[in-house]
């Protein structure tokens, strides 16, 4: 049904269709919302959930490990300092190859302290070996929290959903909230061949020796290949039942002929979507490439959708300090294969909640024309607030 | 696309009036998008919310830069010299104040309606929070939605005696100001 929803409680009533047997989670801005509601949704009786309130990020995140080792279908969520103090359990989830879902609701990490988004949170856990899905508004977010449950189990892998902190966990907007019956006829029940089973004991987590670690890790590599076609494939089935999908590994959006790009991932991609419907006629329409699957990197994909580009824009929400972006170097390193690649250039934007507004747009596309265009800069800092040894 | 700029201290609903709006807009058929500006929020400190209604799908994304109205629920805030920062020519703005319309106009470049809403919401709700009476004078004077819309999207919010009071509130606030005044948007 559709309806004006804040972001967060849309998030919990997906949650709630997709039926968890535990959910453990400690409040941390900007994803309280969520668990607030999924508490009170669990209180009220309309959610049949062991929901396990944790002392901290590091036991909601060993709680739910614990829980879908046991069989269990099993969600979390966290954001920011939260993550980073998940991580440990984090690598240990995705390296058991234990099929759950979290929801991370993207916030810049400290220090300094900000409570503001970007993407700093989730980029710190790129290499957990979780799969890891951007979504670009609420209604992306609601159907992409439904599919990771059925991701999760079908690959026997981790799925993160990305959502902006605040931009869309604190948004009210128009959001379809898919009936039990569709959800029930899209999500099989929980499945995990690996389970502990008292009938017939065996070891999860154990220690590794050489003589099989890389082994270990090549097979975690592979499976994070094959959810290439997993994810594509769910996405469809999704629309198959419900009528919408949510863009698969990526989309590509915009004239074919178009000579530059942009490629973003989460809700800058939208904005940058409005600004080319103001700008576009001024500075020119970009083609603009919606990253949805960050982790698997669609590597094939994403050369396929740059295509006939000149010039490509790639936006970061984090910095690797010392490197540049992220998601740029990434980018930049998939399309060396080409024989003619795009030339990119890497922009961090929107770093701790700075508003991103839609003449960044036509910011953008005017700076790149320049001869001395940077390849990589944290676009949007003004360096005179900065004593000029710092800049 | 309209987009309106809410501004008010911590503890007047500033947030839930932003909610409230796009909800009623969202009633009314529209598209819609409300959000607060994020900080840390403190009981009256200055705080601000967005809200854009459209007919086709909004994807952007970025605070509101560029009002077509503002909705202000605390005269103090008239001292701060951003206020109506971005204001379309041809915008407007609703005031909280027991003050003449006219009083507060002469000190600003644009339309503006003062309108007493903390006392009336003391009067008929016994609580001085003037959001929802501003709101349903705002929609008044803009006609943007119908009354019975933000009613609706009241019902989604209070229940019981405090929705009958919001009921009663909001049907005073919408006969206190000239229906259509600001029927006309701004430019875009």
């Amino acid at each position: 049904m559709r309806e004006a929803l804040e972001g967060s409680l849309a998030i919990a009533r997906a949650v709630a269709l997709t039926k968890p047997d535990v959910v453990a989670a400690y409040p941390i801005t900007p994803q309280t919302h969520i668990v607030e509601n999924i508490s009170k949704l669990v209180a009220d009786g309309d959610m049949h959930t062991e929901f396990v309130s944790v002392e901290s990020e590091f036991s909601a995140a060993s709680v739910v490990l614990g829980a879908a080792a046991a069989g269990a279908r099993a969600y979390t969520a966290s954001a920011s300092q939260g993550i980073l103090l998940m991580s440990e359990v984090m690598f240990n989830i995705a390296g058991l190859r234990v099929p759950l879902v979290m929801t991370i609701a993207n916030r810049a990490v400290g220090g300094p302290l900000s409570i503001w988004n970007d993407q700093s949170d989730s980029m710190a856990v790129r290499d957990a070996g979780w799969i890891q899905l951007h979504c670009i508004s609420n209604q992306e977010a609601v159907d992409t929290t439904i599919q990771a449950f059925r991701i999760a189990q079908e690959t026997d892998l981790p799925v993160a959903v990305c959502m902006d902190g605040f931009v869309l966990t604190h948004t009210m907007e128009v959001i379809d909230i898919p009936s039990q019956d569709e959800v029930d006829a899209f999500l099989p029940p929980f499945e995990f061949a690996g389970a502990l089973d008292t009938a017939n004991p065996r070891s999860m987590g154990t220690l590794v020796d050489p003589n099989y670690f890389p082994e270990v890790r090549h097979s975690h590599h592979a499976a994070m290949g094959k959810a290439l076609a997993k994810i594509e494939e769910i996405d469809e089935a999704f629309a198959e039942v419900i009528g919408r999908a949510s863009g698969g590994l990526l989309t590509v959006d915009g004239p074919k002929k178009a000579k530059v790009g942009i490629i973003a991932m989460g809700s800058v991609v939208g904005t940058m979507m409005a600004g080319r419907e103001h700008y576009g006629g001024e500075v020119g329409e970009a083609r603009i490439v919606k990253l949805r699957s960050y982790r698997p990197f669609p590597a094939k994909a994403l050369r396929a959708a740059v295509k006939g580009l000149d010039k490509v824009i790639v936006i970061d929400r984090a910095i690797s300090p010392g490197m540049g972006g992220v998601l740029g170097t990434e980018v930049s390193a998939v399309l060396s294969t080409l024989d003619k690649a795009p030339k990119v250039f890497n922009y961090a934007l929107g770093l701790g909640g700075r508003d991103i507004p839609e003449t960044m747009y036509r910011d953008l596309l005017t700076t790149i024309e320049a001869k001395d265009a940077p390849r990589f800069a944290v676009f949007d800092a003004d360096l005179e607030k900065l004593p000029p040894e710092d800049r | 696309m309209i987009e309106y700029r809410i501004h008010g201290r911590g503890g007047q609903g500033s947030v839930a009036a932003a909610y409230l709006l796009a909800a009623a807009a969202f009633e009314a058929g529209f598209t819609c998008q409300a959000f607060p500006a994020f900080g840390a929020e403190r009981r009256g400190a200055p705080v601000m919310a967005f809200v854009r209604i459209d007919e086709k799908p909004i994807t952007l994304r970025s605070q509101v830069r560029n009002p077509d109205f503002l909705i202000v629920q605390d005269e103090t805030l008239l001292l701060d010299p951003t206020l109506t920062n971005g204001l379309k020519p041809g915008g407007a703005m609703l005031v909280n104040s027991r003050k003449a319309s006219a009083e507060i106009a002469a000190k600003f470049d644009t339309r503006v309606v003062a309108f007493p809403a903390t006392d009336l919401a003391v009067k008929v709700i016994g609580k001085p929070i003037p959001n929802t009476a501003l709101l349903a004078a705002f929609l008044a004077l803009t006609e943007h939605v119908p009354q019975a819309a933000l009613a609706a999207a009241l019902k989604g919010r209070f229940h019981g005696a405090m929705l009958e009071k919001n009921l009663a509130l909001i049907a005073e606030a919408a006969g206190a100001v000239e229906a259509g005044a600001w029927k006309e948007t701004a430019d875009a």
